[in-house]
């Protein structure tokens, strides 16, 4: 982990400045020439996002405007009241947050057990279990999305209305244990060290608590990164929410969104407004753990490496 | 193994392995029979039909044409994708000014969903009042079609996804980047190499794994495009966008042939494991790993 971390602390002078050996060159510019790269490619970037902002401020009059109005003349802030009277926005990010909240924490939880036990205990059919754990691994959703489906209808009818079609418990369920945050868990754990378990152990703490009370801890970098690759992961769920969910008051937000454009999609004022409410709570906790999604991200990558 | 093991151990696994089991175990074998079982509304039984499904698939011009549209796709969104990501990931791999600006808007790509990325960029690909025709005006080009043309919209998808993943590969580049010795950077100047064969001689062999992963990664995700081309064109026009995750929804649950469909997931497994596989293969021999 500690390779994987190195862009997170931005300790990007020592290594990585890599690019420009220490030899003194004449400064043609008052600045570095990187910038007439990154500059640009950076307004690029971010053009879609000043659009979508712009947009979502703009009259429908100058909206629909050739050409286009780069900025605005007057902010129309309505918009936005507009787009929340239209559709149930509130309601769709309330069901996005515990779809999400819901499903990181049964992951954290379900496959630390799992990938524990797989890490450290001996049990009968501990071998193929795991071989088709890591079998689930490799097939796509599409494979596997309309026996789900089936799955989770019959679930509803006779067990549990509440995880069936059109209910926000058939998004979290199947996605409560993955196949890899229990593989991820248990590489992880079978890297710390055995003799502080042990020690415990025989100190009558029982297998839970030694999981608990000092397993865990140890791995925070773990567990972090995978809360934060379900986090993107459920919160960006679109085509599974799309077979589940018809009704309007259980949809989440990107299903909220799409629906919204296809009864909308002339109205580009609303729509974007729209667009920049269902962005902006995402948006806030991508930049408050930053770091957390960037390290996350990196160390899949590294993983092989 | 103790016997207070064996409690422990299925005590532990189970809640997880439970749910894993019933939501993708059974589900890969239940697809499995039902691509070779006759299951649509019109038939109330299930009978078993043999290889029918796969005949037809073979047979049918829509999923040749989605093969073609999910090929060319692929094609130039993962080759794609890595050049810019490894071109920003480069350029700002350096102590600079602005530098953590620069990143994050590179970064926030990887925040916004598909469904938000599709509808902007819609918006900004619009025939009549779209702020790209209007950019093109400026330079002479005339107003073009975009997504409303069947000659033009795989590659404005191809665009908007190429866009969306940037965040991702510049993360992943710029990490494999700071793996990069400086000290064989500096043996490399010293002996006298320009700036560009150190980086073609010395950077890119050692990104080479970051490289490997980068394309098994984008090549699995493009072969399953589905969110955009959903939003955006839902397979128009005339057929020019339908990729094959896009047929198969269509099948599933548009027409709800679910026999049919198994057959199409099915093939599409298939396809994603060869081409993998080939990368695989090709990739080990461009691949240099430091031991």
């Amino acid at each position: 982990m500690t390779a994987t971390s190195a862009p997170a602390r931005g300790g990007i002078e020592s290594s990585a400045g890599g690019g420009v050996p220490p030899v003194r060159r004449r400064r043609w510019l008052p600045f570095s020439p990187w910038h007439l790269v990154l500059l640009p490619a950076t307004l690029v970037l971010i053009f879609p996002f000043y659009w979508l902002v712009v947009t979502s401020l703009e009259t429908p009059t100058e909206a629909l405007h050739f050409p286009p109005v780069l900025i605005p003349h007057v902010l129309r802030f309505a918009n936005y009241s507009d787009a929340f009277n239209s559709a149930p926005f509130g309601r769709f990010f309330i069901n996005s947050a515990v779809v999400t909240v819901l499903t990181v924490l049964c992951n954290l939880v379900l496959c630390s057990l799992a990938g524990y036990a797989f890490a450290r205990f001996r049990f009968l059919g501990r071998g193929a279990l795991f071989v088709v754990i890591l079998a689930t691994l490799m097939v796509p959703f599409q494979v596997t999305m309309i026996p789900q489906f089936l799955i989770t209808k019959w679930l509803g009818v006779h067990v549990l209305a509440a995880v069936g079609i059109n209910h926000i418990g058939a998004l979290i369920l199947p996605n409560a244990a993955t196949a890899f945050g229990i593989f991820f868990l248990r590489q992880f754990f079978r890297t710390l060290p055995l003799e502080y378990e042990e020690s415990a152990r025989v100190d009558g703490a029982s297998r839970l608590k030694v999981l608990i009370r000092i397993v865990l801890p140890l791995a925070t970098p773990a567990l972090a990164t995978l809360a934060a690759l379900t986090f993107l992961d459920s919160w960006n769920n679109f085509l599974w929410p799309l077979i589940v969910v018809t009704s309007t008051n259980q949809m989440t937000l990107p299903l909220g969104l799409a629906t919204f454009q296809g009864a909308h999609s002339t109205e580009w004022t609303l729509l974007m407004a729209a667009n920049v409410m269902s962005l902006v709570p995402v948006l806030a906790i991508f930049f408050l753990a930053q770091r957390h999604f960037i390290r996350s991200v990196a160390s899949t990558g590294l993983a092989g490496t | 193994m103790t016997a207070s093991e064996q409690f422990a151990g299925w005590a532990f696994v189970t809640p997880g392995v439970a749910i894993i089991l019933l939501f993708w175990a059974v589900p890969i074998v239940w697809s499995a029979v039902m691509s070779f079982q006759s299951n649509n509304l019109l038939t109330p039984s299930t009978p078993f039909v043999g290889l029918k499904n796969y005949r037809q698939l073979v047979h049918d011009p829509i999923v040749g044409q989605a093969i073609q549209h999910t090929l060319i796709y692929t094609a130039l969104f993962v080759p794609g994708t890595m050049i810019v990501g490894l071109f920003l990931a480069v350029a700002m791999n350096r102590q600079i000014r602005f530098i953590t600006f620069y990143r994050t808007a590179a970064y926030a790509t990887m925040a916004i969903s598909t469904i938000s990325e599709a509808i902007v960029f819609i918006w900004l690909f619009d025939p009549s009042y779209g702020v790209i025709n209007y950019f093109l005006s400026l330079v002479g080009v005339p107003q073009q079609q975009f997504l409303n043309s069947p000659s033009q919209a795989l590659y404005v998808i191809v665009i908007m996804t190429i866009w969306g993943w940037t965040g991702f590969s510049v993360v992943i580049y710029l990490a494999a980047l700071q793996g990069v010795p400086a000290a064989l950077l500096e043996a490399a100047s010293i002996d006298g190499c320009t700036a560009w064969r150190r980086f073609r001689r010395v950077t890119l062999p050692l990104l080479s794994p970051a490289s490997l992963f980068l394309a098994v990664w984008l090549t699995i995700n493009a072969l399953q495009l589905f969110d955009e081309v959903y939003l955006s064109t839902q397979g128009g026009p005339l057929n020019a966008t339908t990729v094959l995750v896009y047929y198969l929804y269509q099948q599933a649950f548009v027409d709800f042939n679910f026999g049919y469909a198994s057959a199409i997931a099915y093939f599409l497994f298939l396809v994603i494991l060869v081409v993998t596989a080939i990368q695989f293969r090709v990739g080990r021999r461009f691949t240099h790993y430091r031991s």
